[in-house]
């Protein structure tokens, strides 16, 4: 068997991170080579390298024995290498025809060669069991067709080495066993496959091999016949658990809000979330552990008042708050750090003082009868800055300016800063450095120790563990398990999370 | 505001009359008239007194126009019905006030003002709650309520309500003049000469008042708050309790009231009558003002007068010969191309340069952060 694709010693740095810290990857040629680690352990940034998205600071790329210096992914499609992104780039109101030969379409003179496309379309579909009615418009497809659109136009394109991002995260279970299946086919004819994934029991069924990845290195290169699933999530989120604080337990007996039975759809109408109940008590904080896409959004949108609930109850301090509008909750208390915080969280042209307030402009604060206290206002936009570091030339410089970082500590800022209770925190530090993550830490444990109730969703299992007084495990929109975080190894919450533990 | 932003949005529109000079000249050489004796006689008339009052007075209604279009812009909602709107609110405004009869005369003119306003509310609260039930963009259900209150409504209800009139003129009844607006020749020419043919109407006091009310609602209030950030992300208004629906509807109606207010002027200082020759066009050209003037309420201002002044002002051209006035249209086509450009510029130097102050900030770990611990 010949070699693939190697690289060698890929260093890449951005401003402040090191994505990839001398990365060695070796796939065989015609294998299914999968690709596990926790976000942001530098799968993605590994990939746009290997794809010419990106140029590495440092190491070899080499294809087929090859040294290889690409400098746009058209080089890299020329050497016979595609990538299906993650979100899928289709214009939808084309036909898969045209979708597929969008960009390299053949051609005699200035006409367009529908026919000679049409017959390699369906030559590609029969090879590889990837069938698609080549006139269907794409709007009118399902998720899992749209991703064999992908497949089929790298393929029509000559690749040999397919790059799949995050296949299965957006397909339900049916379609990854088509997927799997397409898969398989494509390794008989010989291509080779990367694919990256962090859903254990996925990855120990399709791959021949794994390499795992933890911030930004290689650790380990594995068979799945020689591994379990808590092995690789031991692997993925590295053997030493956090230190597990002297805690003491401030969770009083009253409870602040309480979900029973509570289900929701997305905007497909798909049901996301499936008869969900817990409570959080003052005092306490409730982690949710999932892999993305289990449900967490949706979770957190039913509580805000925005998602599609179609079932169950929401109490908030004892009240039934299912019907109310955002506002009415937000204004009994309810805050809310949002998982995306550039769609939900800031206004991006305004200045910092303004969105401070965001969420909590009908407060008396922040208010004089019908008018904004302006005064009053910057004065909060200021103690926010001063207290959670947001590093701003000031409280009236928009807020595009700021970077993701201190953006972030803002929209968590403003809603400790204002004593709200419960808290919905869904990633409270992501995208924030080392020192600012402690910092919000010990401003939530400051306030769960002040009576506030927490619910935080996390994808750091360190937050989650060093955090929670209790550990919820969310899969396919349910709550799989419910555990004692001092009393949780990492194997078996990685086993919940992927569902290697049933 | 700083010196630096001041120019930033100052600036633009100037270039932009600048270029478009730059452009009118050219097109009058290359037609074989003298530019430079053209505007000569355009700024020697332009300047009269008689002129700018005409000029004012043309400006009201296209201020009005354009605070009415700019309301619904700071929502991103792009509500080009204002033209619809203004001549339904001002039929049905004549009508009423002709109806009414003689009333004691700020009655008679608040009854006639509510009538416009509610009817220019009504109109574009309808595009507004088809936004929010069957999620009708605007733009569309605002061109064909355009075409149904013109061709439609109005067309109809003035042949059934026409009266017989000596000049065989389509038109309802006067109104009494206890519903007229007041000029204010008498305290204009307290401050400068006496002032012939023309009146300055007493209506620029009332699109001053809106455009002072549309500043402090939208930048100071709770409710404009609300509008402007549903404006800038909607998404994360609503997670922060603005209720989407209902404040797409309180735009809709915002702007509608004062798109009522635009036929006005005309209405009670000019015709005191509505006939199929009032003025149209209005909410069109509306569009345009606000563009030039960012929404911005001072802004707007200074681009009702320019759009005035350029049509006043150029009426000299035809009658010294000059030039078609022909010019004048391509000249505001161009003023508008060029502020549009200018201002996109000035918005990505304005970026760039808060950016960069941003990022300063970080890297010295100066001012208000108290330093990575």
């Amino acid at each position: 068997m010949k070699t693939a694709v190697r690289l060698q010693g890929i260093t890449k740095r951005f401003p402040g991170v090191i994505a990839n810290d001398n990365v060695n990857l070796t796939v065989e040629e015609g294998e299914i080579h999968a690709i596990c680690g926790e976000n942001g352990a530098g799968k993605s940034t590994l990939m746009k390298i290997l794809y010419g998205m990106q140029p590495p600071d440092e190491g070899q790329i080499k294809v087929l024995g090859e040294q290889m210096d690409f400098s746009s992914p058209k080089e890299a499609i020329e050497s016979g290498i595609g990538m299906v992104h993650q979100h899928f780039m289709l214009a939808d109101n084309l036909s898969v025809l045209e979708n597929v030969i969008l960009g390299a379409e053949p051609s005699s003179g200035p006409v367009i060669d529908f026919a000679t496309a049409r017959t390699r379309l369906q030559e590609l579909g029969e090879a590889y069991g990837l069938e698609l009615d080549p006139d269907d418009p794409v709007e009118t497809l399902e998720v899992g067709e749209r991703q064999r659109i992908e497949i089929i136009k790298i393929l029509y394109r000559g690749a040999r080495i397919l790059i799949l991002d995050e296949p299965t995260a957006v397909l339900v279970p049916q379609e990854v066993e088509e997927l799997f299946r397409n898969m398989r086919d494509l390794k008989a004819e010989g291509h080779t496959l990367i694919f990256i994934d962090h859903k254990l029991d996925e990855v120990l069924e399709i791959a021949d091999t794994i390499t795992v990845l933890r911030q930004g290195r290689s650790v380990a290169t594995v068979k799945p016949e020689d591994v379990t699933a808590h092995d690789l999530a031991e692997l993925m989120v590295g053997a030493e658990l956090p230190t597990p604080e002297a805690r003491e337990k401030t969770e009083k007996d009253q409870v602040v809000i309480e979900v029973e039975n509570l289900s929701a759809e997305d905007e497909e109408g798909v049901t996301r979330l499936r008869n969900v109940a817990f409570q959080v008590r003052s005092g306490e904080i409730v982690g949710i552990a999932g892999v993305e896409g289990n449900g967490q959004l949706e979770l957190v949108e039913a509580i805000l008042g925005i998602a599609h609930v179609t079932s169950g109850a929401i109490r908030l301090h004892d009240q039934d708050i299912s019907e109310w509008p955002v506002r009415r909750r937000r204004e009994a208390g309810l805050g809310y750090i949002p998982e995306d915080r550039h769609r939900r969280g800031l206004l991006l042209p305004a200045p910092v003082w303004e969105n401070g307030i965001l969420g909590h402009q009908t407060s008396k604060r922040f208010t004089k009868g019908i008018w904004i206290d302006e005064q009053s206002s910057v004065k909060f936009a200021d103690e926010v800055i001063e207290r959670f570091d947001v590093r701003t030339p000031g409280p009236r410089t928009p807020v595009h300016a700021l970077s993701g970082g201190n953006q972030q500590k803002l929209v968590v800022g403003r809603e400790l800063a204002t004593d709200c209770n419960p808290l919905i925190a869904a990633h409270p530090t992501r995208g924030i450095d080392v020192g600012s993550q402690a910092a919000v830490w010990e401003e939530l444990r400051r306030a769960r120790a002040a009576g506030l109730a927490v619910l935080l969703i996390s994808a750091d299992l360190h937050e989650l563990l060093g955090l929670s007084d209790l550990l919820l495990v969310m899969l396919r929109g349910e709550i799989v398990a419910r555990l004692d975080p001092t009393d949780v190894t990492l194997r078996e919450l990685g086993a919940y999370m992927t569902g290697a533990a049933a | 505001m700083t010196w630096a932003a001041t120019r930033r949005v100052v600036g633009p529109p100037f270039i932009a009359v600048a270029l478009a000079m730059l452009v009118a000249s050219l097109i009058l050489v290359i037609s074989g008239a003298d530019a430079w004796a053209a505007f000569q006689n355009v700024l020697e008339y332009g300047t009269r007194l008689e002129t700018l009052v005409e000029a004012s007075n043309r400006a009201i209604p296209l201020y009005l126009s354009g605070i009415a279009f700019g309301i619904a812009m700071r929502m991103n909602l792009f509500q080009i019905g204002v033209e619809g709107q203004y001549i339904l609110a001002a039929f049905f405004a004549a009508w009423v006030g002709a109806g009414v009869g003689t009333l004691f005369p700020p009655l008679h003119v608040a009854i006639i003002l509510v009538t416009a306003m509610a009817a220019g509310a009504f109109w574009a609260g309808l595009a507004g709650f088809m936004k929010v039930t069957r999620n009708v963009h605007e733009v569309i259900s605002t061109i064909m309520l355009n075409a149904i209150a013109v061709s439609g409504v109005v067309a109809y209800l003035l042949s059934r309500w026409k009266i017989e009139s000596a000049t065989l003129d389509t038109r309802l009844g006067d109104i009494a003049p206890s519903g007229w607006f007041p000029s204010l020749n008498p305290i204009l020419e307290l401050a400068t000469r006496e002032i012939k043919r023309v009146e300055l109407s007493g209506f620029i006091l009332i699109a001053a008042l809106v455009g002072l009310v549309y500043y402090l609602f939208i930048n100071r209030t709770r409710v404009g708050y609300d509008m402007r950030a549903t404006g800038a992300n909607p998404w994360a208004a609503e997670a922060g309790g603005v209720p989407p629906k209902r404040t797409i509807i309180l735009a809709m109606l915002l702007s509608g009231a004062v798109a009522g207010l635009v036929g006005m002027a005309d209405l009670l200082s000019d015709q005191y009558f509505y006939s199929l020759r009032f003025p149209r066009g209005l909410g069109f050209t509306g569009i345009a003002v606000a563009l030039l003037g960012r929404n911005h309420a001072l802004g707007v201002a200074f681009a009702a007068f320019a759009f005035g002044w350029l049509e006043r002002a150029s009426g000299i051209l035809e009658v010294r010969g000059d030039a078609p006035r022909e010019i004048v249209t391509i000249m505001t086509g161009v003023i508008i191309l060029f502020a549009v450009i200018a201002y996109a510029l000035a918005q990505r130097r304005a970026r760039a340069e808060a950016a960069a102050a941003a990022a300063a900030q970080v890297t010295t770990g100066e001012g208000h952060g108290r330093g990575v611990p």
